[in-house]
């Protein structure tokens, strides 16, 4: 089994572990941030250049330094890799203009983003951004649209990472959404606007990790933080009824499927469970959730020296 | 007055037609090679020609054939690069027009050696004129028994195709325009693996610019040690430049790698001068994505030496003070260009291009061209120059492909060779919308 040095932390890990993967099973802080790669979706990553890393030493047969900064998620470990991640400025400063080319055209509207205290690229400005711009142009809009009855596709907040796009392609029977255009103008779209439908189209919304897809049945209804989290079940016959119920007293105002510590799902569920089932007694609750990774949500994630303001 | 390989019939009546080609020798390389030379002699002889890829990047053709993966029971591809999008170059398209039956005759024998047995020829959208008239040259190949089954009883099939982009300067890099072949949408592959492991198809696969294919001809004819005989250290063989610019005599031109950028400037035989006998302002050697130069930097290099039109020496003092030779794309400013519009314009045309999929280049590129517009005309603060150059670097290096790149090298080079003519547009707001710079000054350090 290969050995790959992160940051000076040595790990063994399984053969054609990615140096994501790898850093991820280290765990602290020198795993990189994702925005587009997505472990249960296939072919995703490599877009978002967010986890940008410097392969020091290339393995123990092959000593030579990777002459660029190289996506982590993509790169599959070799024996002996060194890797530097948060320790060394390049990539640091690498992962700072990632953020701010990110940040450019993003509208910041996150006090009425329904994303808002989930959202990835909240915590990735957070971690890696300044708190002003150098960009002076008129940002890049679309009209919101409706994408059938329970999503609502609100583009100008989108960051292209292609997640949603290989859900309906892995996930749903028929290609529903892509995109369209090239460039900075290039948009996720539906054609002509044509609804998604698929009894597992919701899970549209828990991949997309800013909040360009969101709930239909949940927008504006609550901010996140205000809501418990808690693991709950029920018999479905279309998946496995394993969710997250986020409730309010004794009420659900939404459900999602249940995300790990970075954000992913690996049990998707269906559309069902996720608009239909807003019933207490629908659910067997099991207990609350720990969410401990998103910023707001999770309370002291960040510590003190970190909240300065930059 | 150099040897012509390429082009050396391309003035013939009737030269697009078979019997014409054939008549002045075409197709003999698909004889010698199926008939007298095993694949492996094919690549040992390119190999020998010191041949490199004429597309931009110039990595050598025999080792990049080399490393093509050879396993068992798996097709490999050839597939011919002729999405020719690079403002400033339009080599390719002569060649295809002039003489389709040359790029015919080099896939033939190109593919033998590297054992395709179906290979493409991918053309950019906008060419649409000459997919007829390759598929017309393609089916007289066929009539003749140059392609289908069993060529010239050597036991060799080879079926070749045209294959029409829709229009994307992305489609010329290699694994975005393998995706687009598939029929999909033309973005590029995170690499490794590469092509010559996992291309078209998930199988084996070279991408081979048009002139590099082409110039597979004259290497089997006359054997790779007779070509590598012309230019100049690694730079062996005839490059085709396409001059434009504010020159007398812009066009296509076949020269051997061993002239000098001031011969090739100024010799009747070649660009004839500076039209009107201006002054020259600087030149873009390789096609719009290379680093532009300045006036005192195109004939001598920044140690004094004469700059020679290969890839050595326009690369000569790396981007400080150099260039490259890419695809030859040579353009040439007279003093009355302005650099900031010229870099403006090539900001237009990335950021349009940038498939958007990763976040540098796609924001990168609208926000340079944003910046750009702002300085041309005449609305510009100080701080946009270096606002221009520290986004350029962090695009640069930063990106899936090579288009993040190509973006940003003209805009750190402008800024670096012509500081002063930017400085000058934010200085003079309406001077700088009615009159040009004029030529910039020569640092001192580089005399």
């Amino acid at each position: 089994m290969p050995k790959v040095t992160i940051d000076g932390q040595t790990i063994e890990v399984a053969e054609g572990t990615t140096i994501l993967n790898a850093a991820r099973q280290a765990g602290g802080p020198s795993v990189p941030p994702a925005m587009c790669y997505y472990s249960s979706l296939k072919g995703s990553g490599g877009k978002c250049r967010t986890c940008l890393v410097k392969v020091t030493k290339g393995s123990e047969k092959d000593p030579r330094p990777m002459p660029k900064l190289v996506a982590s998620c993509q790169t599959p470990v070799m024996d002996g890799m060194e890797v530097a991640s948060i320790s060394d400025p390049q990539v640091t400063t690498a992962r700072a203009s990632v953020t701010e080319f990110l940040l450019i055209n993003h509208p910041l509207d996150c006090p009425i983003c329904d994303q808002a205290g989930e959202c990835h690229l909240q915590d990735l400005a957070f971690e890696h951004g300044k708190s002003s711009t150098r960009y002076e142009f008129e940002r890049r809009t679309f009209e919101k649209i409706d994408i059938g009855p329970y999503i609502k596709l609100h583009m100008t907040r989108c960051i292209m990472c292609w997640r949603c796009v290989y859900l309906t392609q892995q996930l749903t029977p028929e290609r529903v959404h892509g995109i369209i255009g090239r460039g900075d103008h290039a948009e996720i779209s539906t054609y002509i606007e044509r609804s998604v439908e698929s009894e597992f189209s919701g899970n549209v919304i828990d991949v997309c990790p800013v909040g360009a897809l969101t709930d239909r049945t949940f927008r504006f209804k609550s901010r996140v933080w205000f809501l418990n989290p808690m693991d709950a079940h029920r018999d479905c016959p279309t998946c496995s009824g394993r969710a997250v119920v986020w409730m309010y007293g004794d009420q659900i105002y939404r459900v999602t499927a249940r995300k790990d510590k970075y954000g992913e799902v690996h049990e998707f569920i269906c559309n069902t469970c996720r608009f239909d089932k807003k019933d207490k007694n629908d659910w067997t609750i099991e207990g609350a959730r720990n969410i401990d990774r998103h910023s707001v949500i999770s309370q002291g994630h960040y510590d003190e020296s970190a909240l300065t303001v930059r | 007055m150099g040897r012509k390989l390429l082009l050396e019939h391309a003035q013939v009546p009737g030269i697009n037609t078979y019997e014409v080609y054939r008549k002045h020798g075409g197709y003999r390389s698909v004889e010698k090679a199926l008939k007298s030379m095993t694949p492996d002699e094919v690549v040992e002889e390119v190999k020998k020609s010191g041949l490199r890829g004429r597309g931009g990047a110039g990595f050598p053709t025999g080792m990049k054939w080399s490393f093509l993966a050879k396993p068992e029971g798996v097709p490999r591809y050839l597939c011919c690069n002729a999405d020719e999008s690079e403002p400033g170059t339009f080599k390719d398209r002569y060649l295809m027009e002039k003489i389709p039956h040359l790029l015919i005759e080099g896939m033939i024998t190109s593919s033998y050696a590297l054992g395709a047995n179906t290979s493409y020829i991918y053309i950019r959208g906008e060419y649409s004129w000459i997919v007829f008239i390759l598929e017309r040259a393609i089916a007289e190949a066929y009539a003749n028994g140059w392609l289908g089954k069993n060529i010239l009883g050597s036991g060799y099939d080879l079926d070749l195709y045209v294959n029409p982009g829709a229009g994307a300067y992305i489609c010329g890099e290699e694994t975005a325009l393998i995706e687009s072949l598939e029929g999909k949408r033309g973005n590029p592959r995170i690499k490794p693996p590469f092509p010559a492991v996992k291309g078209l198809w998930q199988s084996p696969t070279v991408v081979n610019n048009v002139e590099t294919i082409a110039a597979v001809v004259p290497i089997i004819n006359d054997g790779g040690e007779e070509y590598a005989k012309i230019g100049i250290g690694k730079s062996t063989g005839t490059k085709l430049i396409s001059a434009s610019g504010n020159i007398n005599k812009p066009g296509v031109y076949e020269i051997e790698m061993s002239i000098s950028v001031e011969e090739f400037i100024y010799s009747d035989e070649w660009c004839g001068g500076i039209k009107g006998g201006k002054r020259i302002k600087a030149c873009v050697p390789g096609g719009s994505s290379v680093p532009i130069l300045p006036h005192y930097l195109i004939t001598k290099t920044a140690a004094g030496e004469t700059r020679m039109m290969t890839y050595e020496s326009l690369a000569d003092g790396g981007f400080a003070s150099g260039s490259m030779l890419g695809s030859g794309g040579f353009i040439v400013y007279d003093e009355n260009q302005c650099i900031v519009r010229n870099t403006w314009t090539f900001s237009r045309f990335y950021a349009h291009e940038s498939c958007g999929q990763c976040s540098p280049c796609r924001e990168g590129t609208g926000w340079l061209e944003k910046v750009l517009n702002r300085l041309e005309h005449g609305q510009g603060k100080m701080s946009d120059i270096d606002l221009l150059a520290d986004v350029a670097k962090k695009i640069e290096g930063n990106t899936i492909c090579p288009l993040g790149d190509a973006a940003a090298w003209p805009v750190s080079a402008a800024i670096r060779h012509f500081r002063e003519e930017f400085e000058w547009h934010v200085n003079e707001r309406t001077a700088c919308m009615e009159r040009n710079y004029g030529l910039v000054s020569e640092p001192v350090a580089a005399v």
